[in-house]
């Protein structure tokens, strides 16, 4: 009868760390790619609406963004909801100028693609939403997107 | 070397910020022409659904719910035993598609300036769901595939055979100022 000796090693071999930087490369890179910085400073609140039937945007750079919400300093600015374009508080009559100059600063081939987002805070009352759409559609600004989160499609059986 | 990628791995870590930008999509209607006549639509093939400054929905000349509107839209929109009360359809001949009885109903949405902004993307996105669940039910029975796999062209059909006919309303200051 043959005799099995059981192998006993006494301790693991240690791991070798020698791939570790690949692996960090890797993650390194792939957080650069995905990395998008902040562009602007968002001064309102911005809890989006939730939606399940969206779409995404396609062309970040073909996007020019209106935020509105209450703003966050409410004991300097108050309570009142406000519409920010770019880095400052803004009148619904400063909205022709600045889908102006967002198309100024496109390419000619690509401003009819140009989409404005709003992302608007959901309580905020429809009064001022309306308004903004009044005066985008009086410059030609048709194309809209309202931002939402993502939530998952409701399924009822 | 491994300190310094670390150390890039752990900045870019911090900054970055993974939103997605994604939203419900829509095209507004060029401004209105002040010597135009509001085309005469017949009553049978428009629905519908106004919100008020409560949040609260009216559906047909009823209150309405917005858990059910899905379903009384998509019901609206396809007519499927082709009722009387419900939008008449024309036939067209589609491409890839053939004759097909398009729906020549369309979605009123209007609002008050006091509803909140919440209620109304939900509105907008059970409408838009409608649509959607119309659009890929079709293209099953069609191509055999989901509306979000077919070719363009095979899409675009689609879309011609189901429009996204979702108008609102040009606004009106009711309930007063706000």
């Amino acid at each position: 009868m043959a005799r099995f000796k059981k192998e006993k090693s006494g301790e693991l071999p240690a791991i070798s760390t020698s791939s570790m930087p690949d692996i960090i490369f890797m993650l390194l890179f792939f957080f650069m790619v995905t990395t998008s910085m902040r562009e602007v400073v968002v001064k309102v609140q911005n809890r989006m609406p939730e939606a399940s039937e969206v779409q995404k945007l396609e062309k970040k750079a073909l996007v020019s963004f209106i935020y509105i919400g209450a703003p966050k300093m409410s004991k300097m600015y108050g309570t009142e909801s406000r519409i920010q374009l770019n880095d400052s508080f803004r009148n619904v009559a400063d909205i022709p100028e600045f889908i102006y100059l967002e198309r100024e600063a496109r390419n000619e081939a690509d401003r009819p693609l140009l989409t404005t987002s709003l992302k608007v805070d959901r309580e905020v009352k429809m009064g001022v939403v309306t308004d903004v759409k009044q005066e985008l559609r009086k410059v030609g600004a048709f194309k809209i997107n309202y931002s939402t989160r993502k939530k998952a499609p409701k399924t009822h059986d | 070397m491994a300190d310094i990628s670390f150390l890039m791995l752990i900045f870019f870590l911090v900054t970055t910020t993974m939103d997605v930008d994604s939203g419900i999509v829509r095209r507004l209607p060029p401004p209105p022409d002040p010597t135009a006549v509001a085309p005469d639509v017949k009553e049978r093939n428009v629905f519908n659904v106004m919100i008020n400054k409560s949040d609260r929905l009216f559906v047909e000349g009823k209150w309405g719910d917005i858990n059910s509107l899905r379903a009384e839209a998509k019901e609206f929109l396809s007519n499927p035993h082709n009722s009387e009360t419900l939008p008449e359809k024309r036939i067209e001949n589609l491409p890839l598609i053939g004759e097909y009885p398009v729906s020549k109903g369309i979605i009123s949405l209007k609002n008050d300036r006091g509803t909140s902004y919440d209620i109304y993307i939900q509105v907008q996105n059970e409408l838009t769901a409608a649509v959607n669940e119309l659009r890929d039910e079709l293209a099953r029975q069609k191509f055999g595939a989901k509306f979000a796999d077919l070719s363009p062209n095979q899409a675009e059909a689609i879309q011609k055979a189901i429009p996204m006919s979702i108008s609102e309303a040009e606004p009106e200051d009711i309930g007063g100022k706000k």
